[in-house]
């Protein structure tokens, strides 16, 4: 009878809203996943070619950052509402705002991943006869994982976030549940669904540290290398 | 490319410029609370960094702030305002949810650029006799200048940016616009908001890099 009764007094923390709307939550939680996996995804097999271009195209580098950092001036509200006409009311718009504003923190940090390659690695994989493709795949990428990932984590994080203002067009995951939550001042949904927002922030940026620490086995075997010779 | 034409109609229309709803009233609310908050964010955050990089303290907080404030979203922290009596307090919580989002970025590269002023410098500074306050004013802040800027510079803008977002909770700014617009499907409506928000970001960022290049402690020996 006391957890009834947290709804109808309408309680900042309420157990028997957990309970009777954990489906709604469950469901908006998983839209909210979906869209930003889909937004990061894209965004990084956007930003790959990008990166690449304005890297080996000097000429491109300035209009390609210029490019992705007034995407980022954009505001967002604003962004979802001039992709209006193209794509209706549909997941896809939100997606592709989240795309492009993943776009400058990733190409920034790619580009700089790469240039950030130490000259010698370069020349010595020349050296041994490494061609274009083979030195990118095989030395300068996993030698740039490190700032690709740092990139890649900040831009999740705030498209986790920004995925909320999804919800103008009703496609806002966890951001649904706060705006439906707003006329009847519904505290526990507003609560419940902001702090799953952070949480689920959190959680995608620990995932990605954990796929870095895999990824990266070599920066683990020095770190413990130089732990043992001190 | 007939909704462009459309905006334009609607831009040079004078009718939705005037008035309590009007576009001007809103690029007045927006540029107020924007400012506001700005200031705000600024005395909170700017001295906090200046202190704890000149003392060399604190070092994991500044840096994981800017971490921690980008999960949060403004959305959700305008939200949780509106549920509580602030709502009844006018410009209050979007400038309170604006300061939350503008203080973390302003406080990390302040204090990133603190700490980054070459240590060799502060040394010989030091060995010239200067006391902390002289090496504080003569020697860190004029090093540190341009990453305080280029923080200052992109929280602004994203300041003005987000402002935006206050409108779907209902408070006021030029996200108005662009919300009444998605309400009565007028596209062209929607459109026009969103390119004056747009624009404006557009303007603070070129206003303030005016500002940067005119203040700048570097600019006669540069």
């Amino acid at each position: 009878m006391a957890g009834r009764d947290c709804l109808v007094t309408n309680d900042w923390i309420c157990g028997e809203y957990l309970r009777s709307r954990s489906q709604e939550l469950i469901d908006a939680t998983v839209q909210h996943v979906g869209i930003t996996a889909a937004a990061v995804a894209i965004g990084l097999v956007v930003a790959f070619p990008l990166a690449l271009l304005a890297r080996s195209r000097p000429r491109f580098a300035g209009p390609v950052l210029g490019l992705t950092t007034v995407l980022y001036t954009i505001p967002s509200l604003a962004m979802f509402s001039l992709l209006l006409p193209f794509f209706g009311l549909s997941a896809a718009l939100v997606v592709t705002g989240l795309v492009l504003y993943s776009l400058t923190i990733l190409v920034r940090n790619m580009v700089a991943g790469l240039e950030a390659v130490p000259a010698e690695a370069r020349e010595a994989a020349r050296g041994m006869g490494y061609g274009p493709a083979r030195l990118l795949w095989e030395v300068e990428l996993p030698l740039a994982l490190p700032a690709l990932m740092a990139g890649l984590r900040i831009a999740t994080v705030s498209t986790v976030a920004l995925t909320t203002v999804g919800s103008i067009v009703g496609r806002g995951g966890l951001g649904n549940l706060i705006e439906d939550a707003l006329p009847s001042f519904f505290k526990a949904q507003v609560l419940t669904a902001s702090v799953l927002c952070v949480l689920l922030a959190v959680a995608a940026d620990l995932l990605l540290l954990g796929v870095q620490r895999l990824l990266t086995p070599w920066t683990r075997i020095r770190a413990a290398g130089s732990r043992g010779a001190h | 490319m007939d909704v462009l034409a459309r905006t334009w109609t609607w831009l040079s229309t004078g009718a939705n410029w005037s008035g309590e709803g009007g576009a001007w009233h809103r690029l007045g609310e927006h540029l107020y609370v924007s400012g506001v908050a700005m200031a705000l964010a600024c005395a909170i955050a700017l001295p906090t960094a200046l202190y704890l990089g000149h003392a060399g303290r604190g070092g994991a907080l500044a840096v994981n702030l800017s971490n921690v404030g980008r999960a949060v979203p403004v959305f959700a922290v305008l939200a949780l305002f509106m549920v509580t009596p602030l709502r009844s307090a006018g410009y209050v919580p979007t400038i309170i949810a604006l300061v939350l989002f503008a203080v973390p970025p302003l406080l990390t590269n302040a204090y990133v650029g603190m700490r980054e002023v070459d240590r060799a410098v502060v040394e010989a500074a030091r060995g010239m006799g200067m006391s902390g306050r002289q090496l504080f004013v003569r020697v860190e802040l004029p090093l540190a200048y341009p990453m305080v800027m280029t923080g200052l510079r992109s929280a602004s803008v994203q300041v003005v940016a987000t402002a935006t977002i206050a409108a779907m909770v209902g408070q006021g700014g030029l996200g108005r616009i662009i919300t009444a617009g998605f309400n009565t499907y007028d596209t062209p409506q929607v459109v026009a908001g969103a390119l004056l928000v747009a624009v404006l970001a557009l303007l603070v960022e070129a206003v303030l890099v005016a500002v940067d290049r005119l203040c700048s402690p570097l600019r006669k020996t540069v």
